[in-house]
């Protein structure tokens, strides 16, 4: 049923939660909840995918049943039964925008996605529910030889690529959330940049959960050859429930030899879900691999985007945004590994806590015998808005090679009552003061996001500054 | 009718109960300019924030009146909106945030009083171009426009910075504090001049200083002295003159008891210094 309510949230304003909506949505297909070898066979027999995929989530399933739910980071309180796996919208993909069901395009409208889809609705990759509904790549693109497609797809047309890098960063072993979306994934984006081929425009994609009790499991593959060039955009908005819901994702990113990446997600979860990601990269020589994260809503979300240098020379960035209030606990950090020798990487946190929110940075720096001469950089900010706040920090620093340079700075701060005053003495209500602050706290970060997402951002930031002070 | 801000017997105290002011009276109409001199410790500043609302500081007795209006009763927001300018001695930095931005909020604040949080903010390229033209007014490197207000400002720029604001918002009624210090001669004398040119004549103005070069370009209507809590002296241009040649001897001399106060509250001072 469609609850109506709110403008576009670009019109801002107003509504303290603007995604406490859903619209109906017309399932072709919808497995039963739960999760046994019958769903899971189910999933991949709806998809007519290849038998080493259907034995790979078969595995993957026993494993995640082997792997006990992980107690540390905040409570993962979760009845793997009562979620849904797998619902499949409409019948077949859309082709262009006008062949886009009047359904989806209504709950793009609603997401306000327009706006960033004007300008590059070229690049958009949209997923509704769990299978890609709406793409299209630009033609360009296919005459350079970039693969810009949905995982589902790219099982079937590209088999050979897929199953030479898929699952091979991250396998089902790795945690307990990575082996249950291994067993029940569906879509997300698989990416193939050729030799030296240089995108100079981002590649993005929206998706959102729009059913209830509904998991998210979607699977993005991204492998940019030597020398190649890719940027990719990821934004997230969830509708509210009031029952438990489970975003899972795994991302795997290969960067190869003197190729650059960058992968930029913004993340507004609904405060129910639980969001639980695996993200990782693989930095060949003299490569970049830059993962840039901002994660608003949800009721917890863990998640550590790492980058694993593999060879001389090559560099890893890790820029994330944390913003917690009521109800809400970020545990959210990146992961770097120096394996190879003159690698360097730098890890700059941010996060705010509000009317109780809870983030937590976890961190990890690793350096591997015989990496010399690496460097590592982490800088962690927390704000924190009211007494009922909290922010912790984790850092983690495993060095087994002396000569390196490794350096952490944290911090912690409070909105001070001289600045609001100095602030409010301009006329400022305090409400925009503690905005202001915000917005400038986080700045460093948000200039690295390209444009409309930079407004986006700081719009979502004023949304969750709303009533937040007396 | 001129406006007038009006301060009548204020008394005013820490949240630790120690009183700074006791019994403050000044009346200054808009076009006047008033000089606040005295030694330190004696309640200047104090008098500043008491004016724009700081919350570290308590009204324990005594009214201000803006035409007639309580702002006692007023948010530091509403005393701005309302025409109050507080140029501070020493301003906060908040990294992260333009002085383009934070000004395009205070100036359409300053000028539509009853604005409400989210609605729109004065169209950017109207703000730019008025920015540009006060910061060339006061011979300001555009570049400032794009820097984060106050981050690594040299005492001298945040002090042009705080002039460059209340040229924007043009308030009823200004308290300048210690806008002169920590300058060296010739930009004291930048900043005087600054004053007067963006219309300082057209504001009441109360220019709380240690120098008389901040008044150079602002000559003063009346220079009060304050010691111990009191305004304890008023006269012309000529006290001020007095003052910066001679200091507070004669003062101290004159009024004992203020004197004797102001001694009590330095000693006071050292205590919570030391207890720290």
């Amino acid at each position: 049923m469609a609850t109506d309510v709110i403008s576009k949230p670009h019109d801002g304003i107003g509504e303290i939660n603007k995604y406490d909506f859903r619209t109906e949505s017309k399932y072709v297909f919808k497995a039963r909840k739960g999760i046994d070898a019958e769903i899971v066979a189910q999933i991949s027999d709806m998809k007519g995918e290849p038998a080493w995929m259907r034995e790979f989530r078969l595995k993957s399933l026993e494993i995640f049943n082997s792997k006990p739910t992980p107690t540390w980071g905040g409570g993962i309180n979760l009845n793997f039964q009562d979620i849904y796996y797998y619902l499949k919208p409409t019948d077949h993909q859309g082709k262009t925008w006008d062949d886009v069901p009047e359904e989806i395009k209504k709950t793009f409208d609603r997401l306000g996605i327009p706006e960033a889809e004007k300008k590059f609705l070229a690049g958009v990759k949209a997923q509704f529910e769990s299978e890609v509904v709406y793409g299209s790549l630009q033609e360009e693109l296919g005459k350079q030889g970039v693969i810009f497609t949905d995982t589902d797809t790219a099982v079937r047309e590209y088999p050979d690529l897929v199953r030479e890098y898929f699952a091979k960063i991250i396998p089902p072993t790795d945690n307990k959330f990575a082996a249950l979306n291994s067993a029940v994934w569906s879509g997300g984006s698989f990416i193939y940049v050729p030799k030296g081929v240089k995108i100079d425009f981002p590649l993005q994609a929206y998706f959102r959960i729009n059913a209830e009790n509904m998991g998210q499991f979607e699977r993005t593959l991204i492998i940019v050859d030597e020398g190649a060039e890719v940027h990719y955009v990821e934004g997230c908005t969830a509708p509210m429930y009031t029952t438990e819901s489970l975003h899972s994702a795994v991302v795997e990113v290969i960067v190869k030899k003197h190729a650059r990446c960058r992968y930029t997600t913004i993340q507004n979860w609904a405060n129910n879900i639980y969001n639980l990601v695996t993200k990782r990269a693989v930095a060949y020589e003299g490569a970049l691999m830059e993962w840039i994260d901002g994660n608003l809503g949800s009721r917890l979300t863990m998640k550590y985007p790492a980058v694993y240098m593999m060879e001389p020379g090559a560099r890893g960035e890790i820029l994330s945004i944390a913003f917690s209030s009521a109800g809400q606990h970020q545990d959210a950090g990146a992961k770097v590994v120096h394996c190879a020798p003159n690698t360097s990487s730098r890890i700059i946190s941010k996060s705010i806590s509000k009317n109780g929110g809870r983030s937590s940075y976890r961190g990890l720096v690793k350096v591997e015998r015989g990496a010399r001469k690496s460097k590592s950089s982490v800088v962690c900010d927390a704000l924190i808005l009211d007494p009922a706040s909290r922010s912790d920090t984790y850092p983690y620093i495993e060095v087994d090679e002396q000569d390196v340079s490794i350096g952490h700075e944290a911090s912690v701060s409070r909105i001070g009552e001289e600045q609001l005053f100095y602030l409010t003495s301009r006329g400022l209500s305090e409400a925009e003061a503690s905005t202001m602050i915000v917005n400038g706290f986080i700045e460093p970060l948000i200039k690295e996001l390209p444009m409309e997402y930079a407004v986006e951002m700081n719009r979502l930031i004023e949304l969750q500054m709303e009533g937040s002070v007396g | 009718m001129t406006s007038i801000l009006k301060i009548t017997d204020l008394h005013v105290a820490t949240p630790e109960g120690k009183e700074i002011l006791r019994g403050v009276n000044l009346e200054i109409k808009r076009g006047e300019v008033h000089a606040l001199m005295g030694p330190n410790g004696s309640g200047k500043s104090t008098l500043g924030y008491a004016i724009m609302g700081h919350p570290g500081y308590e009204v324990t007795k005594g009214t201000i009146t803006l035409d007639g209006q309580d702002v006692l009763a007023m948010e530091p927001n509403q005393r701005a909106r309302a025409g109050i300018f507080l140029a501070f001695q020493r301003p906060m930095a908040i990294p992260g945030v333009k002085m383009a931005d934070f000004l395009r909020h205070a100036t359409t604040n300053v000028r539509r009083p009853d604005r409400k949080e989210g609605e729109e903010l004065i169209p950017m390229r109207e703000f730019r171009k008025e920015l540009t033209d006060k910061m060339t007014q006061l011979r300001m490197d555009k570049e400032f426009a794009r820097r984060y207000v106050n981050e690594g400002f040299s005492g001298g720029e945040m002090k042009r910075a705080e002039i460059l604001q209340l040229a924007m918002l043009r308030p009823k009624f200004a308290i300048l504090d210690e806008t002169d210090s920590g300058l060296d001669v010739d930009a004291v004398r930048l900043a005087s001049q600054s004053i007067a040119d963006i219309g300082g004549r057209e504001m009441g103005i109360l220019i709380i200083t240690h120098h008389e070069h901040l008044l150079e370009h602002n000559r003063p209507d009346y220079t009060h002295v304050i010691l111990g809590g009191r305004i304890v002296e008023t006269g012309g241009p000529e006290l001020a003159v007095e003052l910066h040649k001679q200091g507070y001897d004669r003062i101290r001399a004159a009024h004992p008891m203020a004197a004797a106060d102001e001694a009590a509250m330095k000693e006071q001072s050292t205590e919570t210094i030391a207890a720290h």
